[in-house]
């Protein structure tokens, strides 16, 4: 047993708090915006939105209105627009509280590498680079090993960097990580998981 | 100041040649500047390096460029989405130039400010900062990054007056204002040209004096992603 992608997110909202301005990235980590329940958080697009909605009803579309995943979504009363300047100034000048993010690999050191995989089609960094170096806190969901059963949670990222140093939580099927001195911390196991399992399934040094 | 062009064709008469650095707002296909590109297609510029997000589909936006083979490097945060790019790409006959998008978007915001370069820590530790200057501030290390000063600017928005004070819409603005203000000309599509006066003086999202001349035209406004959810029965 361990927890499915909907767990996951479920857990990764548990790191929202009240008031905070949050951008979700692509993946498990949208289904966050489900779990928020009545904590108050304010969701950016980094394409230049606040208070980003739901996906609209069927025939409300508007093309002028989608997020940074290029979907068209809705706004809120509390919405602001803005250009993408000040968009990423607001991310590289701290004022986003926190990023949820996917990842391929991250490195008991913070390292994170979520954007390239060398000879295979290289699409972008998009706002990927920009958000891990700026925001107050980055939080990864991902599951914990590759689909040949490999750990992604490593020493050394193997993978060109998104960031360096810039992972503080890490969210997986097995468990809750934290990036700490000489190592990773087990905050938490997921429900089934023994410390064990999530030990052997780590490459990267868990200190405690 | 006569700024109101009758068509695209017109409104970039005597600003396009071979080689140009353009500055083009859009992200994805929101608020892409659809007319003007279509215009630049049928003068047949070539050599054309574009920063810009992103870089169409196929058949639309910057893509329809690639096609005919004008265009010789981008500068963007993101190209997925378009096959006849990464085809040219791989093969080599077409340049591309990642920037992060933060990164990409201060540079042009920086190029219109008169700032020649600024400090950044995105991207350090990562291929992004290779062969760039780094410099420590109050023990953080950030690297410099270069403004960008187009040839051209064109951008997309929703409203203008015949003075170039631009309204935008929704997450159609993006990356429209810091491009129209990088270039030396900036030529601006709208949806609707307003009287002057019409416009709300304290509402204005980007002021005429970054926009030299403007057309309005009829815009198809292509959906990338369409994501519904379902109405609740009553």
């Amino acid at each position: 047993m361990a927890w499915d992608r909907n767990q996951m997110a479920e857990r990764a909202a548990q790191e929202l708090e009240d008031g905070m301005y949050v951008n979700l990235g692509i993946g498990i980590p949208t289904l966050v915006a489900n779990y928020v329940g009545d904590k108050d958080i304010t969701l950016q697009s980094e394409n230049g939105m606040l208070g980003m909605g739901p996906f609209p009803y069927e025939g409300d579309e508007d093309p002028d209105l989608i997020n940074a995943g290029k979907q068209t979504i809705t706004e809120l009363a509390r919405t602001s627009y803005f250009d993408s300047a000040t968009s990423f100034g607001m991310i590289r000048g701290g004022k986003i509280a926190a990023a949820i993010l996917g990842a391929m690999e991250v490195a008991e050191n913070g390292d994170l590498a979520n954007w390239m995989i060398p000879g295979k089609l290289v699409k972008g960094m998009g706002g990927a680079m920009d958000l891990v170096a700026g925001v107050g806190r980055v939080i990864v969901v991902m599951d914990h090993t590759n689909k040949h059963g490999d750990s992604k949670v490593l020493k050394e990222c193997t993978l060109p960097l998104t960031g360096k140093g810039v992972v503080d939580r890490i969210i997986t099927n097995l468990g809750v990580l934290d990036v700490a001195d000489g190592g990773l911390k087990i905050v938490e196991l997921a429900e089934g998981v023994s410390e064990e399992e999530l030990r052997s399934s780590t490459e990267a040094t868990i200190v405690g | 100041m006569k700024k109101v062009y009758a068509n695209a064709a017109e409104a970039l008469d005597g600003l396009l040649h071979d080689g140009m650095l353009i500055a083009a707002g859009g992200f994805g296909l929101c608020g892409i500047p659809e007319l003007l590109l279509q215009a630049i297609k049928d003068a047949g510029t070539k050599d054309l390096t574009f920063a810009s997000n992103n870089a169409g589909v196929d058949d639309f936006g910057i893509g329809i460029l690639l096609q005919t083979k004008q265009v010789k490097k981008m500068i963007s945060s993101y190209v997925g989405e378009n096959a006849e790019f990464m085809r040219q790409y791989l093969s080599g006959e077409l340049e591309l130039e990642f920037n992060p998008q933060g990164t990409l978007a201060e540079r042009m915001r920086a190029g219109g400010c008169g700032i020649p370069g600024f400090y950044t820590k995105t991207g350090v530790g990562t291929v992004i900062a290779e062969g760039k200057e780094h410099k420590d501030f109050n023990g953080e290390t950030y690297i410099l990054e270069e403004g960008i000063f187009a040839d051209l600017s064109i951008v997309k928005a929703w409203k203008a007056d015949d003075t170039g004070n631009l309204i935008f819409r929704k997450t159609a603005r993006n990356f429209n204002p810091p491009a129209a203000m990088c270039g030396k000309i900036c030529v601006a599509e709208v949806e609707e040209i307003v009287p002057r006066g019409a416009l709300d003086p304290d509402q204005i999202h980007l002021p005429g004096i970054y926009v030299h001349r403007i057309i309005q035209g009829e815009h198809e406004k292509r959906i990338e992603q369409r994501t519904t959810r379902k109405r609740e029965e009553a």
